[in-house]
């Protein structure tokens, strides 16, 4: 075949793949619009272009998080009793911003910390209260051995545990009560609502010494 | 068929079982005689003990602190019991407790179930319960917890099991029962279903629920039901709530206990057995004493203030140790109003807090310290 011919194919095979390409994306499109929501499983098989599979993601992850109420830390608060965050207004006073890197410290540096930390213990104190978020088959929550925490004590992990067969964290004895008496499935260490846990636990037990390995 | 020979544990029970039975037929003096002799026998045999646990009351009549033991019934408390396809565990204890009871010889006069017998308070929770509780041999005296109560304000439980509120008398002893987990309507205001309002009061440490009450209607009725006694007059009162004050936060209290209290407070001896706590909880304000009961379900960590004097802790749960720290158990009444309060504890060596204990305000016949105490 002479040589230029094969280029008129070659050309000819791209320009038809583009097109399909072409169709089956605006396709895809007005399909997503249509049928709404399809599942990231479908999506991966090829059936829609990139802007279907992160509207699919996004979907999944609304689907997982469903809407909370714009004031779903203060209702949290007002269920559930939550240690505060230390008060570090004092570095708003004296001769602050001198002899480190950070710069003047504002109000809003403050605030930013506190809200946040506390939210995440907010955040803790929601799983902790919750079969359905701790993933329990048999309405199991931790609040319900647990009340404020009480009796968790993770002041004094990580501790030998002869059970476990090795050196416990508290994330290790939040996965056993997970297992066991909730009949749920592990978290991973760095799984937000296992961060989420432990943050909660921690904040708690505000103001108790460390005294790890005590049984 | 008959087998043909009985195998070792089989005689072993059997020899027990006699053991036991002549055992009950000693006054306090023979039974020493007898276990001294037993206790030569099995050391002579080169055995150590003849079995691995000691009966808790043998002595019957006459006691050394005065007052006759009249009888003595079981208890069974906090079985939080959700839908049997939803949670079997919660299921299985309370049937625990049942067989346990059921096992006791001689059979005790009538069982006292302490309330929280659904998680829920749902229909098909509370007939589990009702359906498990009907295996019991002798008759059932059941209380209303918080638990059973608040998704259709005790509508299905009064259906299956009466009066929240009543007395009888047992034996010469007066019997009371409460609806003590009455709480100020926090729900309307908000807007909540009965099943968000139920949830609510299910969380023990849930700030959005009011504390628990007697209240008015049934402090009048009390007072009423007492007026015919006498101030020797022996008095057990059940509530579900402790009725007195240690720790608001979690409903281990009762808002108008003091006003209760007066109401007992003429009575030589009163008695006041409550659940709620799920741990060995013991107290005395004048001469009411308090006894908590142990739950089937899980045990309460205890609380962080307010612990009564007289309270021996029970050893802190092992969370390694399925169903430790929960029980259930019996208690002995004394003609005067005065009980011995035995735990069975399901993985511990039972624990008795004495009459001695109590009326000694603790300085005589204490049960044992805990081993491992709460962090």
């Amino acid at each position: 075949m002479r040589k230029n011919t094969r280029s008129v194919l070659l050309a000819a095979l791209c320009a038809a793949c583009a097109a399909v390409l072409w169709a089956t994306y605006n396709y895809s499109v007005a399909a997503d619009c249509d049928a709404g929501i399809q599942s990231v499983a479908e999506v991966a098989a090829g059936k829609v272009g990139g802007k279907g599979l992160a509207d699919a993601h996004m979907d999944q992850w609304k689907r997982r998080n469903p809407v909370r109420s714009k004031d779903w830390v203060a209702e949290e608060k007002e269920r559930h009793k939550i240690q505060p965050p230390a008060d570090n207004s004092y570095l708003l006073k004296g001769e602050q911003g001198k002899g480190h890197s950070y710069g003047q410290y504002t109000e809003l540096d403050i605030l930013t910390w506190s809200r946040e930390t506390e939210k995440m213990v907010v955040e803790g104190s929601r799983i902790f209260h919750s079969a359905t978020e701790l993933g329990s088959t048999v309405a199991v929550s931790c609040d319900m051995c647990h009340p404020d925490a009480a009796n968790t004590h993770p002041e004094t992990y990580p501790k030998f545990q002869a059970q476990m067969g090795r050196v416990a964290l508290l994330r290790d004895m939040i996965n056993w009560c997970i297992e066991h008496p909730v009949r749920g499935k592990r978290f991973e260490a760095d799984d937000p609502k296992m961060r989420a846990l432990e943050a909660y636990i921690f904040a708690q037990r505000k103001g108790t010494p460390l005294n790890y390995g005590k049984h | 068929m008959k087998p043909r020979h009985k195998s070792v544990e089989t005689r072993y029970m059997e020899e027990r079982q006699a053991f036991f039975d002549d055992l009950k037929k000693l006054d306090r003096r023979s039974f020493l005689k007898v276990s001294a002799a037993a206790l030569g026998i099995t050391a002579a045999n080169g055995l150590v003990a003849p079995t691995s646990f000691q009966p808790v009351k043998l002595a019957y009549g006459a006691t050394p602190e005065g007052g006759e033991k009249s009888f003595r019934f079981a208890y069974i408390s906090d079985s939080h019991l959700y839908e049997k396809d939803v949670n079997d565990r919660f299921a299985r204890s309370l049937m625990r407790a049942v067989d346990d009871v059921n096992r006791l010889e001689p059979q005790p006069d009538f069982v006292f179930y302490g309330g929280d017998l659904a998680q829920l308070g749902q229909a098909a929770e509370l007939e589990l319960g009702a359906q498990i509780l009907k295996n019991l041999k002798v008759p059932l005296k059941i209380m209303v917890g918080e638990h059973d109560w608040y998704l259709d304000m005790g509508e299905k439980w009064q259906a299956l099991f009466g009066k929240p509120t009543e007395s009888w008398d047992h034996k010469g002893v007066h019997f009371v029962k409460l609806l003590s987990v009455i709480e100020e309507d926090f729900w309307t205001a908000r807007g909540m279903k009965p099943m968000e309002r139920m949830q609510t009061v299910a969380g023990l440490d849930n700030g959005v629920q009011k504390p628990f009450t007697v209240g008015p209607d049934q402090r009048a009725w009390l007072k009423k039901d007492l007026e015919k006694l006498a101030d020797d007059a022996p008095v057990v009162v059940f509530s579900h709530s402790p009725l007195y004050k240690i720790y608001k936060n979690w409903n281990f209290w009762t808002d108008d206990a003091d006003e209760v209290q007066a109401i007992l407070k003429r009575f030589k001896n009163v008695t006041v057995i409550h659940g709620h706590t799920h741990q060995m909880l013991t107290n005395r304000i004048g001469n009411i004493h308090f006894h908590g009961l142990l739950a089937t379900a899980w045990p309460w960590p205890y609380a962080p203030e307010g612990m009564p004097e007289l309270t021996v802790q029970m050893t802190r749960p092992d969370p390694f140790n399925p169903q430790d720290g929960c029980g259930d158990g019996e208690v002995c009444v004394y003609s005067d109003g005065m009980v011995d309060k035995i735990h069975n504890f399901w993985n511990r060596n039972p624990v008795t807090v004495t009459r001695a204990y109590m009326s000694s305000r603790g300085r005589q016949s204490g049960p044992a310290k805990p081993n491992r105490p709460a962090y």
